[in-house]
């Protein structure tokens, strides 16, 4: 690792200062990635800036909205009473990123600040159509995650909670890496009013995305069964040594009637 | 860059259950400090890459990897590592579980084990075995196959049960 000098900012407001400051400077929530990549020298930083006494990890109703604080950890969203009951898709879902000993460090702003590709939790936000508030505005999930660990957040702007709105049924499914247990493929699936929303994470060359083949034949009936003749384009999918482009597209497709077999269990 | 723009951070810890004032590197991990300055070498590095458990401790009653966590990051927490469990010649009950039911072999993953098992059984007596291989997807033991890990962490949990 490369020095570096550690700050603890008491209010985000402090944070955001600091963090404008010098590009040299990087924030730092949970650190299941960041701490990792320091490590390996894979980043260098002048100053880490620590949210830690900054609050932001608070879970409450806002209205018809679950705001979950930017510091809440996995295993805290995965055990909370108000997201087990309004949105248990959300819970279920941070029950399974990673392993115990990260779900006790790792959180919500830091998993969405940080988009990477084989995450699960861009695919609930953006499957729930959430909204991600940072220190300067709102924005909206589909115009925030941008490209492979790359976000709208400006270089000074810090995510401070998410809102997500509560569906009629969701459910997130994926298969996981047998080693790393990242989602080689994740698909949320969530049915609103009048409108089926489908997000992939894990596959895109560009990250997370939304399919509209599913999301269309989900539509005419929300049943796993509308899914049995949809194939996906192997276009833009990821080939590695894990998965090929093609296997990812039959596991999305796979994934997807997982998921929504899942959601009407609840 | 050059050392001395570097900060020292004062650090006040409680490690199982004596206060430690320490001066580190910002940039000192969590592991590090407690075997290079407190000599608790009880806590292993395995991987140190966050995947292997070997390194687990409690802070404040949780389990987490301290090979991903920096030293300054723990300031004014409670730790407790391996060395915190036993009392005197009595060993704790998830130890006691390990020793009887031989849930090592080498032993290098056993104190990370122990910690995050400890946390896994907490509260729930009458876990199953497919919770206990879920709960302990965190720590990989390159001997045993788990089978008497698994064993000893059922055994531990029916303790905690009576």
């Amino acid at each position: 690792m490369y020095s570096f000098n550690y700050l603890k900012p008491v209010s985000i407001e402090d944070a955001a200062d600091l963090l404008s400051e010098s590009d040299e400077h990087k924030v730092i929530s949970g650190g299941m990635t960041l701490i990792p990549t320091l490590k390996q020298r894979l980043a260098r930083v002048e100053h880490l800036i620590g949210l830690e006494k900054c609050g932001l990890n608070e879970i409450k109703l806002d209205g018809e909205l679950l705001k979950i604080g930017a510091m809440t950890t996995h295993a805290e969203v995965s055990e909370s009473d108000i997201v087990v009951m309004e949105n248990p898709a959300i819970a279920e879902l941070a029950s399974h990123i990673g392993d115990r000993q990260v779900r006790n460090r790792g959180t919500i702003g830091g998993s969405l600040a940080n988009n990477d590709p084989s995450a699960c939790y861009p695919a609930a936000i953006l499957g729930l159509g959430g909204i991600i508030h940072t220190t300067k505005r709102d924005i909206k999930a589909e115009e925030f995650f941008v490209d492979l660990f790359e976000t709208a957040l400006e270089e000074d702007e810090i995510i401070t909670a998410v809102s997500l709105p509560k569906p009629d049924a969701a459910a997130y499914e994926k298969f996981p890496n047998p080693a790393s247990r990242y989602a080689m493929v994740g698909v949320f699936v969530a049915k609103f009013n009048s409108e089926i929303r489908v997000a992939v994470t894990g596959a895109g060359e560009e990250g997370v995305f939304r399919c509209s083949e599913i999301e269309t034949a989900l539509l005419k009936a929300f049943s796993s069964e509308s899914l049995s003749d949809i194939t996906i384009s192997a276009d833009g999918l990821m080939s590695d040594i894990h998965a090929e482009a093609d296997y990812r597209a039959h596991l999305i497709v796979e994934m997807a009637k997982r998921a929504v077999t899942k959601s009407a269990r609840r | 860059m050059i050392l001395g723009e570097i900060d020292v951070t004062q650090v006040t810890l409680m490690v199982n259950g004596t206060l430690h004032k320490e001066n580190v590197f910002d940039y000192m991990l969590l592991a590090d400090f407690i075997r290079e300055k407190l000599k608790l070498t009880g806590t292993h590095v395995g991987c140190d890459t966050s995947q292997c458990g070997a390194c687990v401790i409690h802070i404040d009653g949780i389990s987490v990897k301290s090979c991903t966590m920096l030293a300054v990051q723990a300031d004014g927490c409670n730790i407790t590592t391996i060395e915190g469990l036993a009392d005197g010649d009595v060993l704790h009950p998830m130890q006691q579980a390990f020793h009887e039911n031989h849930g090592l072999q080498c032993g290098f993953c056993t104190p990370g084990m122990i910690m995050s098992a400890i946390e896994l059984i907490d509260g729930k007596p009458d876990i199953s075995e497919a919770e206990i291989r879920q709960g302990l997807e965190g720590n990989l033991c390159r001997c045993t196959g788990y089978q008497n890990i698994v064993k000893s962490v059922q055994e531990a949990a029916k303790v905690e049960r009576s």
